[in-house]
């Protein structure tokens, strides 16, 4: 019998409850929408070699890279640092996935230039997908005096191409990691027993430390056999400040290229040895 | 038995009749807008939110706004960017609320087109922090629908908003406010 009063006095009040509106907004459904993740890295380079992060469409992002030399070299170098060794160039956004860049390095005296496609975007909600991924193709062209000039030499001699496939996930607000699965392909190799072909895996990790601060770790990794015995995996160690427009990545690295043919195929130098480079790559973004 | 199933219904259609007399003036809307403007000598940076849900209740004068961080849109992508990552961790902290009172509702016929002042003060919450907000509002009733635009100033620091020295001359430390939004009333 009681529970009988019971119950439509509770519906009573709850009706009264709800005019009494304490969220008006409460009775609204929210509308499925797709997260699309931002900000897996900092910037567009993990740190020798590409993040899967793009330039927005018609922003030009200018970066110069600068490599020291050896802390090895010891006091009367100043451990490296009265030696320079750079790149200038810069990423440029045709459209928000689609980037094109170009640089000059010291290293070879090497012209490079790169197109950058992003097919996959990170993203919850509505549409989920678990990876970014990223296909960059590089061109590298060294201007180095010839070697041997009485060779018969081409100028297709001086051109690398470089292809890789990018792809990251940022598993939470700190941690991203990258696979980037790499094809170097040079015209000219030091010796006719040498594959033309490389292929190498890039493994890249950046860990959030403050809201404008991070921790990059960048590893390319070439199966044995394919190169020289004297060349060794590029391994670096970057930290990443971003303030406003400009980013800057210090970092430790063994590889002397700034640019992918170069830091993959080319770098001799062991951690090891104490032949680490410091250098550091600073990048502005320009709107236009 | 029946006298009591009876007794119930009655109370039921008491507790609707009140119900609905009540929320009878609630106006909403999921489209309103609002824009910040910051202005120093060195930049001026400016964003809108085209997405923001808001409703008012024409008869007590209670009116609420919810807007997403991330629906705030920069014309530059990286500034969008470090608004959400560096200033407001909009993963940590998803939306910006207000929840006040229209303090002259009395004074705003809704039935009636016109253009009408009022006092809105009320709690506005950005990254967790709840400061006490007031300002003056025009409500613009026209056919049904009713405009609502106000300003006001916030200090970014108020809220939490940690602005590194490097930056500090770039971004004011009064930050104008702009909300307009048109309501429809909800059925």
């Amino acid at each position: 019998m009681k529970k009988n009063i019971i119950l439509p006095l509770l519906i009573f009040s709850v009706l009264t409850a709800k005019s009494q509106g304490m969220d008006l907004l409460d009775d609204e459904e929210e509308v499925p929408t797709t997260n699309y993740i931002s900000a897996t890295f900092k910037t567009n380079r993990v740190v020798n070699g590409h993040s899967i992060e793009t330039v927005a469409k018609r922003e030009f992002d200018f970066k110069i890279s600068h490599r020291f030399g050896f802390l090895s070299t010891g006091a009367y170098e100043l451990f490296g640092l009265d030696q320079a060794n750079i790149r200038i160039g810069g990423d440029y956004g045709i459209t928000d996935n689609i980037n094109v860049g170009f640089g000059r390095s010291t290293f070879g005296k090497t012209f490079d230039g790169f197109t950058k496609y992003k097919f996959l975007k990170q993203s919850s909600g509505v549409k989920k997908m678990p990876i970014s991924a990223v296909w960059v193709s590089h061109i590298a062209v060294t201007s180095l005096k010839w070697s041997q000039p009485l060779r018969e030499n081409k100028f297709s001699d001086r051109v690398s191409y470089v292809h890789q496939l990018l792809v990251a996930r940022k598993f939470s607000e700190g941690l991203s990691i990258q696979l980037s699965p790499t094809l170097v392909h040079k015209n000219l190799v030091d010796s006719a027993n040498r594959n033309n072909d490389i292929i190498s895996i890039g493994v890249g990790l950046r860990q959030k430390i403050t809201s404008r601060t991070t921790i990059n770790l960048e590893y390319y990794y070439v199966p044995t056999g394919q190169l020289e015995s004297s060349k060794t995996n590029a391994l670096s160690i970057g930290f990443d400040i971003e303030t406003g427009g400009h980013v800057f990545q210090f970092f430790l690295t063994n590889a002397t290229a700034p640019f992918e043919k170069g830091f993959i195929t080319d770098t001799q130098a062991k951690w090891l040895d104490g032949d680490i480079r410091f250098g550091f790559n600073i990048a502005r973004v320009f709107n236009f | 038995m029946k006298k009591i199933t009876i007794l119930s219904l009655a109370l039921l259609a008491i507790g609707l009749v009140a119900f609905k007399n009540h929320s009878g003036g609630i106006f909403k809307t999921n489209t309103g807008n609002i824009n910040f403007f910051s202005h120093t000598s060195v930049e001026d940076i400016a964003a809108d939110n085209h997405k923001v849900k808001s409703a008012f209740d024409a008869s007590s004068g209670k009116i609420q706004f919810s807007a997403l961080i991330k629906d705030f849109e920069f014309e530059k992508a990286l500034m969008q960017e470090h608004f959400n990552e560096n200033y407001m961790n909009s993963t940590k902290f998803p939306k910006t609320t207000f929840n006040g009172m229209i303090e002259n509702m009395d004074a705003i016929k809704i039935g009636t087109d016109g253009i009408y002042t009022s006092n809105i003060s009320g709690k506005l919450t950005i990254k967790d922090v709840t400061k006490d907000v007031s300002t003056k509002g025009t409500f613009t009733v026209k056919g049904g629908v009713v405009n609502a635009k106000a300003t006001f100033q916030i200090n970014p620091t108020d809220y939490n908003i940690e602005i590194p020295r490097v930056v500090s001359k770039k971004i004011s430390k009064d930050i104008k406010v702009s909300i307009d939004a048109d309501y429809t009333h909800a059925h």
